[in-house]
């Protein structure tokens, strides 16, 4: 691969990243079960992934209480949701060029 | 670097990720099909068996058949929600996936809160005596109830829903054939929808 494309970023290299990030786009917000559900991963690993894209400010936390339970909610911030775009505008310029 | 195949892959991920985590795919088309076969079954055994069918609508005649008519609408409604479970569940597991998911959780609150709304309201028609508006406003809340639910699901739900208001809507202005209206809303545009859904996305 010799082309470098630019606007991939390397927080989106690890496909649970991208996972991520693709359900908080089409979601407004979702809970850590329900993250940790759609991507079929393990409670440390999902923490990881989420912290490293928080220390990127691309997602957002909330913090609520259900009943006694804490629920910790997520959801894509503006500069999140630029990165994600020009990241996918980075992915079909790169399969078009391979054409 | 990455490879194209995994940029690829990449791709394809992203695509599922957002289709799995927004609509609920697990509904089957032969869930539609048997619930219209309940419905016409049932529509039938009103009509024949109890003699129901509602002429105006506050028709005393069949107000007299009203609490068996209702029994036999809840059989149904039961026997149907059973029969779509069942399905989803089935093909759920095909596709090595969970039933109660968050998007399935979403989809059974929108479709919950107008048919209960409804539901109450029907109940509060009946005790009233305005049997006739029974089969229009069943039509009209249950259409409702799906065009509120289709943005987490399939479209032919969304299209299924404008189908039942239009029909409820029909049935309102001729209360006369509401068992009619009622029979071709829930058993043949439930047929009608479940043969599309099973040939667009079941083969």
């Amino acid at each position: 691969m010799k082309i470098l494309i630019e606007g991939l970023h390397k927080a989106f290299e690890s496909r649970i990243r991208l996972g991520i990030m693709s359900a908080l786009a089409v979601n407004d917000m979702l809970d850590f079960n329900a993250l940790k559900e759609y991507l079929d991963v393990t409670d440390g690993n999902l923490a990881s992934h989420l912290k490293a894209l928080e220390k990127e400010k691309f997602i957002g936390i909330e913090k609520s209480f259900v009943g006694r339970k804490p629920n910790t909610k997520y959801f894509t911030t503006a500069q999140g949701k630029q990165a994600f775009e020009d990241h996918l505008k980075a992915l079909e310029k790169l399969i078009r060029s391979q054409k | 670097m990455k490879e194209e195949q995994d940029y690829i892959k990449d791709i394809a991920e992203i695509r599922s990720m957002m289709e799995r985590s927004s609509k609920f795919v697990s509904l089957s088309g032969w869930a539609g099909i048997m619930a219209g076969i309940y419905a016409i079954s049932g529509a039938y055994i009103a009509n024949r068996v109890y003699g129901f069918n509602p002429d105006d609508i506050t028709d005393t005649s069949a107000a007299s058949a009203m609490t068996e008519v209702l029994l036999l609408g809840v059989i149904i409604l039961v026997l149907a929600l059973c029969t779509a479970i069942y399905f989803s569940y089935k093909r759920a597991g095909k596709r090595g996936e969970r039933l109660w998911s968050a998007t399935a959780k979403q989809l059974a609150i929108c479709m919950a809160i107008p048919l209960l709304a409804g539901g109450i309201l029907i109940l509060v028609m009946i005790s009233n005596g305005l049997v006739g508006l029974v089969a229009p406003f069943s039509l009209l809340f249950y259409g409702l109830a799906l065009f509120n639910a289709s943005k987490f699901t399939y479209n032919a739900v969304k299209v299924l829903g404008l189908a039942e208001i239009g029909l409820g809507l029909l049935a309102s202005f001729f209360v006369g054939y509401g068992l009619l209206f009622w029979m071709l809303g829930f058993g043949i545009a439930h047929i009608i929808y479940g043969i599309y859904v099973y040939y667009r996305y079941e083969r």
